[in-house]
């Protein structure tokens, strides 16, 4: 079953590479026990298909063949190392005696669990973790890395080499963490992948306002968790990046200008995410062991609900809000409660709220809260007040989209 | 993605090593080189003669001008180099640390220039320019 002549292997195989690159490492690290050594065998796996496939045909099950080879490969490199070490002869003498079965190279549950867990251990700061993760589990290149992050790709390779070397050095275990390690270690693992999808969804800097390819990751990256570790919160943050993402089209304008939710397309909005998004929130929910990113998610079901923006639920928004707050006690979240609270009661009632924020010097520097201020203001017709925290607001945020979005509102102001 | 590989080394340092010593690191380079081009990460490359070997021309008030010996007078010169297919930068990096050269000087790595679209758009300037 040869391929026809046409067909481009370098194009499938990076196709294969990036769904398929994250199980196989992962598969790899378990049968060797070395992350290093798994990564090189794995690339060379790759490499032996870009010359066998074209000659030999497509396997039948392409995973388990690049394992299989890449497994080979490093028993082939650890040999190559014996001259200058006679340890290396025994780890290769056990790997070629001990011929893995079949199931043995189809991936475990685990493999690609332990895999992310390992690149999102605390040891490394977050932007290592961010790397390690979309090189090692979701298999973007070093130069796609960089140009999500619009950092330089000598400035990533770095990261991503010390993060390995430090999870060599510090013999940092290839296990999911259990018992009471668990929750927080999962809590930092929840925390990069919601990072990783507002770095894409919201771009804090740059001309872009979003960057599709972070969020899609992020998305991908949660449903390969909530696959592997249905637990409520996995459930509820990939109810609140769907959510998010249903909006991605409609909060941005043709003209590149940020969109409020009041003001979007709501027939623009993904109802195929709102749907999943919804059904993964009430799983979350009916559990009832969620935590605040499900009930993150709860708020942006309502608003997802609302078919006219004056029809939204504030009441229970309201509520879910102080529940948030209740669990999660945070600066941000009073913030948007408090604008919440305006839309429930009215602009004057959500102003105490923020001015007693700033008061208790909260969020000073924060350019939402200047422009929720001005929001407010406006509305209740204080132009004045409105044009000074509008402009505030204009100077705190990088995003340039958003600072033509305050312009805009400090024009109509006139 | 193609990286070139610039590999550079003391050469002063290097020529009074003893013979065997320099033998024995040009076999394990090779012996790398070929491990290389098994696996279709080799995509070409050559050692250099010694710097004192090199003639540099330069373009100077109309005319090119030529004198003996490498552009920059360093103590570390370009001593070969190596074309690497790799998936990635960090790809790269991994197969060139692993390389035997690295003990004798530092090495370079850059990914090649995609230079299509440049050519593309010369093409039609000097199109317009013959009509």
């Amino acid at each position: 079953m040869c391929a026809p002549p046409s067909f481009d292997i370098r194009t499938h195989l990076d196709a294969v590479y990036r769904a398929e690159a994250g199980r196989i490492l992962s598969t790899l690290v378990r049968l060797l026990g070395d992350f290093n050594l798994a990564e090189d065998a794995m690339q060379e796996a790759f490499n032996a298909a870009l010359h066998r496939w074209p000659a030999e045909g497509l396997p039948a099950k392409p995973r388990a063949w690049l394992i299989s080879a890449g497994r080979f490969k490093a028993i082939d490199s650890i040999r190559r190392r014996v001259r200058l070490d006679a340890a290396h002869q025994q780890i290769a003498d056990e790997l070629n005696n001990s011929l893995p079965t079949t199931d043995q190279l189809d991936e475990l549950p685990d493999d690609r669990l332990k895999l992310i867990f390992t690149c999102c251990h605390p040891i490394l700061a977050p932007d290592a973790q961010a790397a390690l993760t979309l090189r090692e589990v979701c298999g973007l290149t070093t130069e796609e890395i960089a140009h999500a992050f619009l950092s330089s790709a000598p400035t990533i390779a770095q990261r991503i080499v010390r993060a390995k070397a430090k999870i060599r050095d510090e013999r940092i275990p290839y296990q999911v963490p259990s018992g009471a390690e668990l929750p927080e270690r999962l809590g930092a693992v929840l925390a990069i992948v919601y990072l990783l999808f507002n770095e894409g969804y919201s771009a804090s800097s740059g001309p872009s306002l979003t960057r599709v390819e972070l969020s899609t990751e992020a998305i991908r990256l949660g449903r390969i968790l909530l696959e592997l570790m249905p637990e409520p919160e996995v459930t509820g943050l990939v109810a609140l990046m769907l959510l998010h993402e249903s909006r991605r089209t409609a909060r941005v304008s043709q003209e590149g200008e940020l969109v409020l939710l009041e003001h979007q397309d709501r027939a623009s909005w993904n109802y195929d995410h709102i749907r999943d998004g919804i059904a993964l929130v009430e799983r979350a929910l009916a559990t009832r062991r969620f935590g605040p990113y499900t009930l993150q998610a709860a708020i942006a079901a309502v608003h997802a609900e609302a078919p006219r923006s004056e029809a939204t639920d504030w009441k229970q928004i309201c509520a879910l809000y102080a529940a948030l707050l209740s669990m999660q006690p945070s600066p941000v979240v009073e913030l948007n409660r408090a604008v919440a609270v305006a839309m429930r009661d009215g602009p004057t009632a959500g102003l105490v709220l923020i001015d007693d924020l700033i008061a208790r010097g909260e969020l000073q520097d924060y350019y939402l809260v200047h422009a929720a201020r001005a929001d407010l203001h406006r509305r209740l017709g204080n132009k004045d007040q409105a044009r000074l925290a509008y402009t505030q607001a204009q100077a705190l945020t990088k995003s340039e989209p958003e600072q033509r979005y305050f312009a805009t509102r400090l024009r109509e102001l006139g | 993605m193609k990286y070139i590989c610039l590999a550079y080394y003391d050469s002063e340092t290097f020529a009074s090593a003893p013979e065997a010593d320099q033998q024995e690191m040009m076999d394990r380079c090779c012996e790398y080189d070929d491990q290389l081009r098994a696996n279709g990460n080799f995509k070409g490359g050559e050692a250099l003669q010694p710097p004192e070997t090199a003639t540099t021309l330069r373009y100077s008030n109309g005319r090119i001008v030529i004198t003996d010996g490498p552009f920059a007078e360093t103590k570390e010169q370009l001593g070969g180099i190596l074309i690497l297919e790799a998936r990635d930068l960090n790809h790269a990096i991994e197969i060139i640390s692993k390389h035997p050269g690295t003990k004798i000087g530092p090495w370079e790595v850059r990914p090649a220039a995609d230079l299509s679209e440049i050519v593309r758009q010369s093409e039609v300037r000097r199109r317009a320019e013959k009509n």
